[in-house]
């Protein structure tokens, strides 16, 4: 394959640069729990539904926890120590504390060893959910052959979970490896799940665990017929990325779009609780399977891709560090780039290229997702279809691991049936058409491309350094990604994060992280 | 006055040719094509070809049609409410608010609703604009608050009131069976329960809007596919010493 010179021991200092921002961030998080994580404990010890007005009932118990007990030391002890008192269900105790049926004063009467016997078996429970859904997906992965990357990757928008189906199929029919459901942008300031199947929702269905096993069981279906595993994804992001995690693990979802830094900067929640949330959600994903992909094409639709390319290979080096102490292997880090420089620029095909094929080399088992062009998508639909036609083939030159499918009406409307067949019908044409074409080129030494990786190169050093000198929410709040300025305690979502208290426990997130080591 | 009857054109003054794409939910085969056909003639089209008909998925076709359309239509007859309002640079634009208005414009600008597409407004309002023209916050006589995407109708008119803003922006880029109407409605219809209507320039923008749709809507103006942020300081300056009377 055509590859680039890139200094390797440049790369090992900014990869250690990394690793050395990632650790400060996790002394934050490790002082920290959000009520969304302590929700997510509910959730895989078997809490679901909602009461009569549509509020979850692990929402329903946590507030509930925190207003007559606190949940500075976690909900996990307690809640083992009234389900040892009722002797019921999971499902059933949480029930009662939301009907006010719990003497809160004398659950300290249980015996203690109980109450711990109680908790293990709910930790069992809980990370049976996510092993057995990591065996789910291995069994998949066996059964049917291994797709060959770029995956092509291709969204349904309807805002009906059950068009979004037929949608889905049409797209697996036309060629799609893998399939995401747009989530209605309004959920990410939610501060909770909501439940059940979406049939009319703006910009896409929510993400609910009905909507989530909806679309599992029609994937199913179809991987069977055309004897290919079609992956699912959604979105474990904004305010709840914890818990969509946990439901993604009990519906067997194989992707969730899920950044470090992105709910910080382009949806303004607290950057506390984002980085809180975002490691006990990327724990869940390692141990249930999950692959995540992160979203650093979006700095390039805010800031000139040209000018800050260099944001996009710092972040992913960030984001990858950061998965990394929450146990990810690498095959499991989707790191985000997109097909984003002006096109009427002369040679920014060069350009791309010299970004895909650097992104390829930096994480060379990463199966790094390539986000195609959005910001200069024309509604002229002919043309966009031309610029989606280059996209695809800087995707299979530099051999992307995920390939999201431009769309020729991107700038009109969400894609229609016959729009994501156009798109894929040009993607199956050139990715066949010139399948080893990488094989047969080189890179020229010192040429165009070779030194704009140099430059990209220099500068995400130098702007790493910086970050591990000043600390990463520092230079958050000071605008250097994004040109977007977010201070520490300020966003949405902060009163949702709180300190550790001195006998906190997350007994779920321990083992967890003991079985990383 | 003379009328000028014009159609369509493929190739030659009147032919009528038209291209057309659509999919039908029935199965691949030679009944689904004579659907299409008849389909398109009863959109009053003749000289049908189904030049193109594939399986995109069970039970849909797509198809590509080329025809001739048969109505004619009279353009002495067509009414079009295009922002007409003298494109300045943004030099002159800078100049005509300092000597003429004598005061900074303010703008606030967002995506209201459930759109997260920033693509619009940023194009406008941000330092570096669009097509080579710089955005609204380079303007020397402009201040310029981009709000961002998903922000509420609400959130959008406290802001303005903040700043005593001069003119409120508003984009709706990508959206799905017309919620753009939706949201951009409830933002006229809340501004007019709260009497704050005359109070602003009101402007809608993004890839669905047409300057006649704004007024349909009851916006001062709209922009669509193309507008450049040196076209929306013209309107804005223009409208702006209009309502305070300075000529």
């Amino acid at each position: 394959m055509a590859r680039l010179r890139i200094n390797s021991r440049q790369v090992s200092r900014m990869k250690k640069l990394a690793t050395e921002i990632s650790s400060d961030v996790q002394e934050l998080i490790s002082r920290h729990s959000s009520v969304s994580i302590e929700r997510t404990i509910l959730r895989l010890y078997g809490v679901d539904g909602v009461d009569e007005d549509g509020t979850p009932i692990p929402n329903l118990v946590a507030d509930r926890v925190k207003e007559k007990e606190g949940i500075e030391n976690g909900i996990s002890h307690f809640f083992a120590k009234t389900m040892a008192k009722t002797g019921k269900s999971s499902q059933k105790t949480a029930e009662m504390i939301v009907g006010g049926k719990i003497d809160f004063s004398k659950l300290d009467k249980v015996p203690q060893e109980k109450v711990i016997q109680t908790e293990t078996a709910l930790v069992d429970t809980a990370l049976h959910v996510l092993d057995s859904s990591r065996e789910r997906k291995h069994e998949k992965e066996t059964t049917y052959p291994s797709p060959k990357p770029p995956l092509r990757y291709l969204i349904v928008a309807t805002g009906n979970i059950y068009e979004d189906r037929t949608q889905a199929e049409s797209a697996v029919t036309s060629g799609a490896d893998i399939i995401a459901v747009i989530r209605s942008t309004a959920q990410s300031l939610l501060d909770y799940i909501p439940h059940g199947p979406t049939t009319e929702g703006f910009g896409g269905t929510f993400a609910t665990q009905a909507n989530f096993r909806i679309m599992r069981e029609a994937l199913d279906r179809i991987s069977e017929k055309e004897g290919r595993f079609i992956r699912l994804v959604n979105y474990a992001s904004g305010l709840c990325m914890p818990e969509i995690a946990a439901c993604a693990a009990y519906e067997d979802l194989d992707i969730l779009l899920n950044d470090s830094m992105y709910g910080i900067l382009f949806r303004d929640i607290n950057m506390k609780r984002t980085f809180v949330d975002q490691y006990f959600s990327r724990l869940i994903c390692a141990r249930a399977n999950i692959m995540i992909n992160t979203g650093e094409d979006n700095y390039l639709t805010t800031a000139d891709a040209i000018d800050n390319f260099y944001t996009v290979t710092t972040s992913q080096m960030i984001n990858e560090a950061m998965a990394k102490k929450a146990g990810l292997s690498e095959e499991l880090i989707g790191l985000g780039h997109a097909f984003e420089v002006d096109p009427e620029i002369e040679n920014s095909f060069l350009y791309e290229l010299a970004h895909a094929q650097l992104t390829r080399q930096l994480f060379p088992r990463s199966p790094v997702k390539y986000m195609p062009p959005t910001r200069y998508k024309s509604t002229d639909i002919f043309y966009s279809h031309t610029l989606d036609t280059l996209f695809n083939l800087a995707s299979i030159l530099t051999d992307q691991g995920i390939h999201l499918a431009g769309i020729l009406t991107e700038a009109i409307h969400t894609p229609l049936m016959q729009d994501r067949h156009k798109s894929l019908s040009s993607i199956n044409y050139v990715f066949n058409t010139a399948a080893s074409l990488k094989d047969e080129i080189e890179f020229k030494r010192n040429g165009f491309i070779e030194k704009r990786t140099r430059q990209i190169l220099g500068q995400a050093e130098k702007f790493l350094k910086e970050i591990q000198k000043k600390g990463l929410m520092k230079v958050i709040s000071e605008g250097k990604f994004a040109d977007i300025k977010r201070s520490k305690d300020s966003g949405k979502g902060l009163d949702g994060v709180f300190e550790k208290g001195p006998l906190y426990s997350n007994p779920i997130m321990d083992r967890l992280e003991q079985d990383i080591e | 006055m003379k009328h000028q009857m014009i159609k369509p054109y493929g190739d030659t003054l009147n032919d009528g040719i038209v291209q057309l794409s659509f999919t039908l939910p029935v199965e691949y085969s030679e009944k689904a094509k004579k659907a299409a056909e008849l389909y398109a003639s009863q959109l009053n089209l003749e000289n049908i070809v189904v030049a193109h008909a594939s399986r995109i998925a069970d039970n849909f076709t797509f198809f590509i049609i080329y025809a001739s359309a048969v109505p004619m239509l009279d353009y002495t007859s067509v009414v079009s409410t295009e922002v007409k309002v003298p494109h300045m640079k943004i030099h002159q634009i800078n100049r005509l608010i300092r000597d003429k208005l004598k005061r900074k414009i303010v703008a606030v600008g967002a995506a209201i609703g459930s759109d997260a597409h920033t693509v619009g407004i940023d194009a406008i309002m941000n330092m570096k604009g669009y097509h080579q023209d710089y955005g609204l916050e380079r303007y020397s006589q402009f201040r310029a608050v981009n709000m961002g995407a998903q922000v509420t109708s609400e959130a959008l008119i406290s802001k303005a009131l903040e700043l005593n803003a001069d003119a409120i922006l508003v984009s709706q880029t990508v959206t799905q069976k017309d919620t753009h109407i939706r949201h951009f409605t409830e933002l006229v219809e809340l501004l007019e329960a709260e009497n704050l209507r005359g109070r602003f320039i009101l402007v809608a923008g993004g890839p669905k809007i047409t300057n006649e749709l704004a007024i349909e809507l009851g916006y001062d103006a709209g922009f669509g596919p193309h507008t450049v942020p040196s076209m929306v300081a013209s309107y804005l300056i223009v409208k702006i010493l209009e309502k305070e009377g300075i000529k």
